[in-house]
């Protein structure tokens, strides 16, 4: 009996102190030399203080009567990430059959679709943003596009992850009675994966509002547009309205479709 | 088949319906709203010529022993995450605390906490950028800090939720053996959750990976910067080679920081 406790519980040994210290010692000469790199010390956040106290003291009070100026660019952003949201949505679901294993059972498709996708995600919004305003020119159709891209590939990735996890139960039964690949999809995996797919479009839709709100930095569209201009500008009262208003649609939508989203699942 | 389908209420059968003709009013209003004439008519000739750039990458522009290169542009970049993760990992672990539940009596502290974190969390990170270029001057400082800043809404809400959902035992024996509060949250509560806390950062550290890679776009140093210019003077060939830089830094960055999450937790 003893015996067994014994073994039950045996004495984990510590790793050796040295270990701890040359981890720690290597972490933080890994900082040092990025501070000293990008020269950032903590010298020159001292000195930027003062500097960061003023902007603030001119941020108040708020422009208020700058408010209807700034409404119609805020539904503008708005409308970009809804119309960017739903292209992006629409164009993940092929993409997320393709991936998933349970659907696409030959991986030599599935496996470049997944590659692909992988590597739309390792580019940033912003980044979409400034290459499609190079190529389609300033105004909103760049940032729609940046929204599509990017919205596509995080739902494609969300979903085809939600296929993989769906009861097999359904897709067994409709191959064993000779079910064709689309009549699979139609009535066994749709059913299921879809209050996921709209919860993740809800998702998307919450980031991509607050995504569409900085596109017009790189002359993509939205209130980001009116944002810089005040900065330019030193308008600080009006780029507190702006930052505000921002701010507040932002948290209105976020807490809206988080009560839908959580109505769906 | 019909009596069933008759003694259901009419707003259950017409409800789906009401929800598509809404939906697809709300999409025809932002089709509507949304103003594409800007379109350039060289697009198709610039998409071809980036395409091409993507073929002919500048290779010559990797590595300059004087000046200006891809390398040192991605080292920069590196750099401004790593120490924006740094700062903001300790930055938010008073808001941490402050947020969790079971670390004050009062229901009300840990709610506000959570209030101003959600807060800081809808606050778009370009927007703290640009306020930061104007408080600090373009440069990676302020891309540092703004990473540092926004951060701690995520970061700060993830390290509340390890200390809520930590084992009371080892809290209950130390304040029984009368521990100061102080004692109990060095010997008890830490050794918990920094694994975790560890891993959140790593996490963190990836996404702000993409982020930093953006930040240039705005003024506030890295790889974006250099983008920009040859977004601008219509370089092809250089924005391809950044951009593949940019996709293998990033894969890199995750498979790296992937691996040491799994050793840690």
């Amino acid at each position: 009996m003893s015996a067994n406790t014994n073994q039950a519980s045996p004495v984990i040994a510590a790793p050796p102190r040295y270990k701890r210290y040359a981890t720690w010692a290597l972490f933080l000469a890994l900082i040092i030399v990025c501070s000293i790199q990008t020269e950032v010390t903590p010298y020159q956040l001292i000195r930027g203080l003062p500097q960061m106290g003023f902007l603030l003291g001119e941020m108040v009070p708020p422009d208020w009567s700058y408010l209807p100026k700034i409404w119609e660019p805020m539904v503008e952003t708005i409308q970009i990430a809804l119309v960017g949201t739903m292209l992006g949505g629409l164009l993940a679901i092929p993409f997320a059959l393709l991936c998933a294993y349970n659907v696409t059972s030959n991986r030599w498709v599935a496996m470049p679709v997944r590659l692909i996708l992988n590597l739309v995600r390792t580019i940033p919004d912003l980044l979409f943003a400034a290459i499609f305003v190079a190529v389609f020119g300033i105004g909103p159709f760049a940032g729609m596009l940046a929204i599509l891209f990017f919205s596509f590939g995080l739902i494609a990735k969300l979903t085809f992850e939600a296929i993989e996890s769906i009861d097999p139960g359904p897709l067994e039964a409709m191959t064993a009675v000779g079910a064709n690949k689309l009549q699979l999809i139609v009535f066994a995996v749709l059913p299921q994966a879809m209050p996921y797919y709209m919860s993740y479009l809800l998702y998307a839709f919450e980031v991509n509002v607050r995504a569409a709100s900085v596109l017009g930095l790189v002359g993509a569209g939205g209130i980001g547009l009116l944002l810089d201009r005040s900065l330019g500008l030193f308008r600080y009262d009006r780029a507190a309205i702006i930052i505000l208003l921002t701010l507040a649609v932002v948290l209105v939508i976020d807490y809206a479709s988080t009560v839908v989203r959580r109505k769906l699942l | 088949m019909n009596s069933i389908s008759a003694r259901r209420p009419l707003w259950h059968r017409i409800r789906p319906w009401v929800w598509i003709a809404v939906l697809i009013a709300v999409y025809l209003w932002a089709f509507n709203g949304l103003n594409f004439e800007g379109v350039q008519s060289t697009a198709k000739s610039v998409s071809l010529s980036i395409l091409n750039g993507f073929m002919h990458p500048d290779w010559d522009y990797v590595y300059d022993p004087e000046g200006e290169d891809l390398l040192r542009g991605l080292l920069e970049t590196l750099t401004i995450s790593i120490l924006g993760t740094f700062v903001s990992a300790f930055l938010c672990i008073p808001f941490a605390f402050w947020a969790a539940a079971n670390m004050s009596k009062l229901r009300a502290i840990s709610g506000t906490g959570k209030v101003v974190l959600s807060v800081i969390r809808v606050f778009p990170e370009m927007i703290v950028a640009i306020l930061f270029i104007k408080a600090v001057g373009p440069g990676s400082f302020a891309g540092v800090l703004a990473l540092g800043v926004h951060s701690v809404g995520m970061l700060a809400k993830l390290y509340a939720e390890s200390i809520e959902s930590i084992d009371q035992g080892p809290s209950e024996a130390l304040t029984a053996a009368g521990a100061s509060k102080l004692q109990v949250l060095w010997f008890a509560v830490l050794p918990q959750v920094i694994p975790q806390f560890f891993s959140y950062a790593l996490y963190r550290f990836e996404i702000n990976m993409r982020s930093a890679t953006t930040l240039g776009l705005v003024g506030a140093g890295g790889i974006g910067t250099p983008l920009l210019f040859a977004l601008t003077s219509r370089n092809w060939n250089r924005v391809g080679v950044i951009l593949l830089g940019i996709i293998i830094l990033v894969i890199l960055t995750d498979l790296i920081s992937g691996w040491i999450r799994k050793k840690i937790v």
